[in-house]
């Protein structure tokens, strides 16, 4: 099978300059890095697929058809990425409203974690070990007093 | 039998029901399931305990894995049935009493406890291994939330998740086992792998791996401790499942398989060691105890140590009296937390320190407590003393298996014996007697129906001890599966004096003793190893690793782990490529087609550019150029429809990208020309070498025909179309487009939910989030009607596109229908109608869009996805399998048939998702944003 060095060419630079944008903290870029990597997987699917061909509709010309699995699988790619870029947007929009940016921040809670994990701590969801004593009645919280005059919802 | 199982579940489904209706007084209703099926099983078991035959039902369920639910009463299980059955019904109709009037709490309480019940029943009579461990774990999880009752005590919270933690940790290892022991028998059932009793390393790793399983259950040493915390119960579940029924699951199981694998090495050993040091340190622990509920604890454990010694010694007398045992043993346990539930409740203390001349205030609960106590410490006439006086005989006689350690066992039995005997006098004497320095306790009387439980229970034991020659025959027949031993069993209050009446006596004064010496101080012992600081520190020491591997990998940034995830790419698949360059065959040229070349150029130079470009909306624009570049190669390559729906999703993407962009600073963030840059492209440049070269070897390194091709003659005689790639999508690969459309509807939500559900919330901060569904959103959408300001509208544009509408319409529909033998299909049909809608917005605005599509977004998502699955079962009916395609022809008067493919169904429902995409999209997007836009100047007006 030959190999197509324009397609290939097209993918490697679609794919690096894809890569490139994903890695940066502006959500925009991160989706338009997204859909260019979309892009140039979806040409990688046709150059794997085989030589070109006539469309693969039967009867309508008596060349070689392309291959049709990989169209197929490309199809619903294309589509599954207009979804999630969509919803990658809407992300963004909502960080900007928020943020006024639409950065991606590190994580919070993650930076909380790596601080524990420096000072030598459990983490924060650990019970020590403390004398009270297990009961049917009572509450550690202070002011509800006694379950018989709590007023917890029961679950309606 | 599987009746009775599921009447407790379903009595389960109905008790918050019923408590809402009738307060506490729902539990006696509920009593009457266990209660009914005790009175279902009595004449059974009584038939089984005579004739030794079992009584067997089956429901197949996973028949392949071995896993049916199986169930049979035999001897042992049959006995243990009634236990669970009987107790359990008492203590149901107890609970009527035992909760105050109008507690919210017991709605879920009820619920548990009978689906415990049930589960319990389902453990004791499951046949199949692996149905024994599904109850087993559902008692688990049941009796986390039992203890739990109260969570706004850390120490319950702490109690109950002890409790979770060390029996499924148990759980695990008891299923790995029992797995191991299906496999060696060859059999899931119980009766079967005991009948077959496998031996090798194998079976013993397994039997001993099923001991951790039951000791932890049990609460044996060194896991006894969590038992002692999980009487943050309310007592009705301690008197349960800490007395009758869940920690004796572990005895079960033990009584089990005791007749199959009770030589296996390591079984007498550990069974004999850990239950007998169990007993003494539950007895030591238990003289501390001022807590009348703590003290029955630590005794259960001490007890549960005796049982298990004595049910998993493997003789026939010693089988015997631990069956005897564990029922006398369920009687009075249960009869005396019970009572100390009643005394809890009509004094409000259980502190027997403080309580105080009980003996005459509350006479009824002391004969209870007299004789439930009088059983446990082993006291003639009570069914306690004669299982005990079988025990000690059995365990007289264990040195003819066990050997030289026997003697050991006995001594500790009786030491053991000594202690319940003081703590049983210190528990009595303490609720009932004086104390010194309290005058005699207020009390509220405890009604006759809460006595009653107790009472029954307790006359049980005593009529127990009267009764022993009827209970032996039938307690013998489970016995007799075990080889004849020195002396047959029997239960009896007079054997003539014998070394077992010997030790008895001895066992009663010793104790009697203990109690008059330690009474004051009430402490034997200072210190015993306190096993929860060890699993405390256990539970840390794993609690700090995962924060140190949390801390180390998780970074928490997005482009750190994205580079990570490159940067494996290029390293271990690239590696593989580098070294089978050499090895590939690579027959290049430059191009098919000159087009290809140009238009490789073109998207090579708008890529780069998309990098290098400050301007968000120049990147979006090279972008779409690099888009529509691709769908020029997919002409040129062969596919039409790739080309055509790439061409409709690029526009769509544009437009989209821009609704948002117009919101965004026009400008990315500056960031520094630095190092961290120089990383980020070179990440992307490898990365983008790799894969072409991936690209290049994949394609030369081809050695098979592709199939799609083949796909021409399936396409057209099964699919009945002539677009290999549309039937592809509706026929042959129906699935996964399925699957695409449920991303598709779950994406389209999301954009929806983001725009609009929590803006809503934001801006109206006193609404809770459950008061506002999704399908709410467009509705008050659609209430702000407000025209769009006059100099915002082309009037010519918006006529222009009103008469173009209907036409897009209706060339979608053609395309969506044609695509079946032409490019085309309900993707880009969809995307079309989506174009068309997109039109309309862009033109009028928001008010243009809702007249052009009066309809919820999510409505029309919804009615595809179901049009989709729908037609997808459609041709079940006709005769085949889901998702097949088939033809039906409708004849039609005048103009001859209408050749309909069933598929073409599936290709609608497609076309609606795309359009409720579009349409979520455009709302959210496009009129959500201008929403926010104009409530933000009305708020600045």
């Amino acid at each position: 099978m030959t190999i197509n060095l324009a397609l290939l060419i097209a993918i490697g630079v679609l794919v690096a300059c894809g890569v490139t944008l994903v890695l940066e903290r502006s959500l925009t870029r991160v989706l338009v890095g997204f859909v260019l990597i979309g892009n140039g997987i979806n040409i990688l699917f046709l150059v794997s697929s085989g030589d070109a061909g006539s469309a693969p509709i039967v009867g309508l010309s008596d060349e070689p058809m392309s291959d049709p699995l990989p169209q197929a699988m490309a199809l619903t790619a294309i589509v599954i990425t207009l979804g999630v870029t969509a919803f990658g947007l809407a992300l963004a929009y909502r960080a900007w409203q928020l943020t006024g940016h639409d950065d991606v921040q590190d994580d919070l809670e993650d930076g909380l974690v790596r601080r524990r994990a420096e000072l030598d701590e459990a983490s924060s969801t650990f019970d020590e070990l403390d004398e009270t004593v297990p009961d049917e009645d009572g509450s550690d919280v202070a002011g509800t007093g006694t379950p018989a005059d709590t007023t917890t919802k029961d679950g309606d | 039998m599987t009746t009775l199982l599921a009447l407790h579940f379903l009595a389960a489904g109905v008790a918050p029901g019923a408590v809402r209706l009738l307060d506490r007084r729902a539990f006696w209703l509920l009593a009457l399931v266990p209660a009914g099926s005790f009175a279902w099983l009595l004449p059974r078991v009584d038939d089984v305990t005579t004739t030794g035959d079992p009584i067997r039902v089956g429901v197949p369920w996973v028949s392949t894995m071995g896993l049916d639910l199986d169930l049979v009463i035999t001897p042992l299980s049959g006995v243990l049935a009634l236990l669970v059955t009987g107790v359990g019904a008492i203590v149901l109709a107890y609970c009527g009493w035992y909760f105050r009037a109008g507690d919210t709490e017991i709605w879920r309480f009820s619920a548990v406890l009978v689906a415990f019940a049930g589960s319990m029943l389902g453990l004791v009579l499951s046949d199949n291994v692996f149905g024994l461990y599904i109850f087993w774990e559902l008692t688990t999880v049941l009796s986390y939330v039992l203890i739990g009752h109260n969570p706004e005590r850390a120490a319950n919270r702490r109690a109950a998740t002890n409790a979770l933690l060390v029996t499924t940790f148990g759980g695990l290892a008891m299923l790995g086992g029992l797995a191991v022991l299906a496999h060696e028998a060859g059999t899931a059932s119980i009766t079967g792998i005991v009948d077959a009793a496998p031996r090798g390393t194998a079976v013993t790793v397994a039997v001993l791996l099923v001991l951790l399983g039951a000791l932890t259950k049990s609460a044996l040493l060194p896991f006894h401790f969590w038992l002692p915390g999980a009487m943050a119960a309310p007592t009705p579940v301690s008197a349960y499942l800490h007395a009758a029924a869940m920690v004796k699951a572990g005895i079960f199981l033990v009584a089990f398989l005791a007749p199959g694998f009770s030589d296996v090495p390591g079984w007498r050993p550990v069974l004999l060691v850990v239950g007998v040091a169990t007993m003494i340190v539950g007895g030591l622990t238990a003289l501390r105890q001022i807590d009348a509920k703590l003290l029955l604890a630590h005794g259960t454990i001490s007890q549960l140590g005796f049982l298990t010694a004595m049910v998993g010694a493997g003789t026939r007398e010693a089988a015997f009296a631990g069956l005897a045992l564990v029922l006398g043993h369920a009687l009075f346990k249960s009869t005396l937390f019970l009572i100390v539930g009643v005394v809890d409740r009509s004094t409000g203390t259980r502190d027997i320190t403080v309580l105080s001349g009980l003996h005459r205030s509350m006479p009824w609960a002391m004969v209870a407590t007299v004789l439930a106590g009088a059983s446990m410490a082993g006291i003639p006439p009570l069914l306690g003393f004669t299982a005990k006086e079988a025990a000690l005989a059995a365990l007289v006689d264990l040195g003819d298996v066990a050997g030289a350690g026997a003697p050991f066992v006995t001594a500790g039995v009786v030491l053991g014996s000594i202690l319940t005997v003081a703590y049983t006098t210190r528990l009595v004497w303490g609720l009932f007697g004086p104390s010194h320095g309290h005058g005699p306790t207020a009390v509220t009387a405890p009604s006759a129906g809460f006595l009653a439980g107790p009472l029954l229970l307790a006359s049980l034991g005593l009529a127990g001890g009267f009764v022993g020659h009827w209970l032996t025959p039938r307690l013998a027949t489970h016995a007799a599966s075990f080889p004849e031993g020195a002396h047959e069993p029997e239960l009896t209050l007079w054997h003539g004096i014998n070394l077992p009446l010997i030790l008895s006596l001895v066992c009663i004064l010793g104790g009697l003793a203990l109690f008059a010496l330690t009474r004051r101080t009430g402490d034997l012992v200072r210190r015993v190893p306190e096993a929860e600081r060890g699993f405390n520190a256990v539970l840390r020491a794993v609690d700090r690793v995962s924060v140190e591997v949390t801390g180390r990998t998780q970074r928490g940034s997005l482009p750190f782990y994205l580079g990570v995830v490159m940067v494996v790419l290029v390293a271990a698949p690239g590696t593989a490529l580098l070294m089978s360059w050499g090895s590939v065959d690579l027959d290049v040229t430059v191009a098919e087609n000159p087009l290809q070349v140009v238009t490789a150029a073109l998207i090579v130079v708008a890529a780069v550019l998309t990098v290098r470009s400050r301007r968000r909306l120049r990147a979006v624009l090279m972008l779409g150029v690099t888009g529509y570049g691709t769908a020029l190669l997919f002409v040129v390559h062969g596919a039409p429809d790739l080309a055509l729906t790439q061409v409709l999703v690029e526009t769509f993407l544009l437009v989209t990208f821009v609704l948002v962009l117009r919101k965004l600073p026009p400008l990315f963030s500056d960031r520094p020309f630095n190092s961290i840059r120089w990383i980020r492209v070179s990440i992307g440049v490898l990365t983008g070498v790799a894969v072409a070269g991936f690209a290049a070897v994949s394609s030369a390194s081809r050695v098979a025909e592709p199939t799609g091709p083949e796909f021409a003659g399936p396409a057209v005689d099964f699919g009945h179309g002539k677009n290999i790639v549309n039937v592809t999508l509706v026929d042959i690969r129906a699935w996964d487009t399925l699957g695409e459309l449920s991303v598709l509807v779950v994406a389209a939500t999301g954009v929806a939910s983001l725009i609009f559900l929590l803006t809503d919330r934001s801006m109206q901060p006193g609404r809770a989030a459950g008061e506002n569904p999704p399908t709410r959103r467009v509705r008050a959408w659609t209430k702000t009607r407000r025209r769009q300001a006059e100099d915002d509208r082309s009037v010519v544009l918006e006529i222009v596109t009103r008469l173009l509408f209907h036409s897009i319409l209706i060339v979608s529909i053609y395309v969506m229908l044609a695509g079946h033998n032409l490019p085309g299909g309900g993707f880009a049909g969809g995307l079309i109608a989506g174009l068309a809608l997109m039109v309309r917005y862009l033109a009028g605005g928001r008010e243009e869009l809702d007249a052009a599509a009066p309809v919820d977004a999510g409505a029309v998502l919804g009615l595809g996805l179901a049009v989709a699955a729908l037609s997808g079962l459609l041709p079940t009916l006709l005769g085949g399998g889901v998702l097949q395609s088939a033809v039906v022809d409708i004849p039609i008067p005048l103009l001859g048939e209408l050749h309909l493919v069933t598929s073409v169904f599936f290709d609608i429902g497609v076309y609606l998702v795309v359009i409720g995409l579009a349409l979520d999209v455009m709302r959210s997007l496009g009129g959500g944003i201008d929403r926010h836009a104009q409530q933000q100047e009305e708020a600045t007006a």
